[in-house]
């Protein structure tokens, strides 16, 4: 990386560099298209604080992430940098940006496809959602498991052209 | 006992029941019957410990002598452990590794939904997060139980007698003692009674559906979350925690 580092970067630059840390797990998504990110502030003693949220409690890639960017921000010449965890509110799928989904979906990875209904709703079994292949697009799909290679995913296989693929859940 | 050591006691129960749970879980990893669900265990298992670590980190604050979550988990024996004993029952066969986890996620929504009004902010932030994993996990082992029990004969016929043999453990779940009545009058806790008619409810509204029999109420089994626990978790722990104890301190 030869980009000039300002020394007092605004905080919307520290946001565009961290637009461009990839998730560990999913490459093909920013950790701010996942929602991961925040919030980034500036303390008065010149430290930048970046909060950061995990996924699932016990995801993996929490503390790869939270070093990812820690990283990235040095990189750019800037030495203070602190990172903060909130669990509350607790992380969302409806937090993936546009974008964010976009891309998964060009990844073979199908995005998570409603909004999530918090409280009443959690106590109550559901189906298994429809969703579309991220290949040929068809509706046709069924779930084979509820858990794919990670904790955010599910496994569907495509009754239609007959690919497995994972599934974001909503969450 | 004093309010601090009430919550240190009532963080040990939510945390050690989560850990021990994963840990047996951990013990299907490779060895499932088939990949999904070997997958399916595994990751019901992380987010178990994501769980127990936050739980055991915060007790590990409220107790102010030093103890982070590792050394919790690491470091103390079985009669320090507060987690309920239908956890630490082993897995036997998949029916009875389902039963077991549909009676305690059946349960967990509901204590997690309940903590998330807790007055206290960490307990509330924590059971928030959780809830919304915890009612996945009941997701799937109600549809486990379902699959099973209106299965084929013999998959039903093991499903009923998990069901069963694992009933005498559930009593614990609902039963209070001093440490709850403190942190429910408190409002950081709950009643534990309260919760056991939704309970039943949603056990019984699922093994309908499953064509299986409840099982009728009988003698209940206890003791876990005061630390007298049945000879199962001692050989847990002893897995669990050999590497801390044979090479103290180890880190990699």
């Amino acid at each position: 990386m030869t980009e000039h580092a300002s020394i007092d970067p605004s905080v919307e630059e520290v946001w565009s560099w961290l637009a461009d840390v990839p998730d560990p797990e999913i490459p093909a998504v920013s950790v701010v298209d996942l929602g991961i990110v925040r919030d980034v502030r500036r303390e008065e003693s010149g430290a930048l604080v970046v909060t950061v949220t995990p996924t699932y409690s016990g995801c993996p890639a929490t503390e790869l992430i939270a070093a990812e960017i820690a990283r990235a921000i040095r990189a750019r010449g800037i030495e203070r940098v602190l990172l903060e965890t909130r669990l509350s509110p607790a992380w969302t799928t409806d937090w993936i940006t546009e974008r964010g989904r976009e891309k998964l979906s060009g990844y073979g990875i199908a995005p998570p496809g409603y909004k999530v209904v918090d409280a009443s709703a959690i106590l109550r079994r559901r189906a298994p959602d429809p969703v579309a292949c991220p290949r040929c697009g068809s509706r046709r799909t069924s779930l084979t498991s509820r858990f794919g290679s990670t904790p955010c995913k599910a496994l569907y296989r495509c009754d239609e052209c007959l690919e497995p693929f994972d599934y974001f859940k909503p969450h | 006992m004093g309010r601090q050591d009430a919550l240190f006691e009532y963080l040990l129960r939510l945390g050690d029941s989560a850990l021990v749970l994963a840990q047996r879980l951990g013990e299907w990893t490779g060895k499932a019957p088939i990949i999904e669900e070997d997958l399916a265990t595994a990751n019901t298992a992380l987010d178990l410990i994501g769980q127990a670590r936050m739980w055991l980190a915060y007790a590990g604050e409220v107790e102010g002598k030093g103890r982070d979550e590792d050394r919790l988990a690491f470091l103390r024996d079985a009669s320090d452990f507060r987690n309920v004993l239908l956890v630490e029952q082993p897995n036997g066969n998949f029916a009875d590794t389902i039963a077991r986890q549909f009676y305690f996620d059946a349960w967990n929504v509901r204590a997690l939904d309940a903590l998330r009004g807790s007055t206290d902010a960490r307990v509330a932030d924590i059971a928030g997060k959780s809830l919304k994993e915890a009612r996945y996990h009941f997701e799937r082992s109600a549809d486990w139980v379902v699959r099973l029990g209106d299965g084929t004969d013999e998959s039903r016929a093991k499903m009923q007698a998990a069901i069963d043999d694992l009933w005498t453990y559930t009593g614990e779940l609902f039963a209070a003692d001093e440490v709850d009545r403190i942190l429910a009058e408190s409002g950081v806790g709950f009643d534990p009674g309260s919760l056991h008619a939704p309970w039943m409810d949603a056990v019984k509204q699922v093994l309908d559906e499953a064509t299986l029999v409840a099982p009728a109420a009988g003698y209940m089994q206890r003791g876990g979350k005061q630390g007298v626990h049945t000879e199962n978790l001692g050989y847990l722990l002893a897995e669990m925690q050999f590497l801390q104890r044979a090479y103290p301190g180890g880190q990699w």
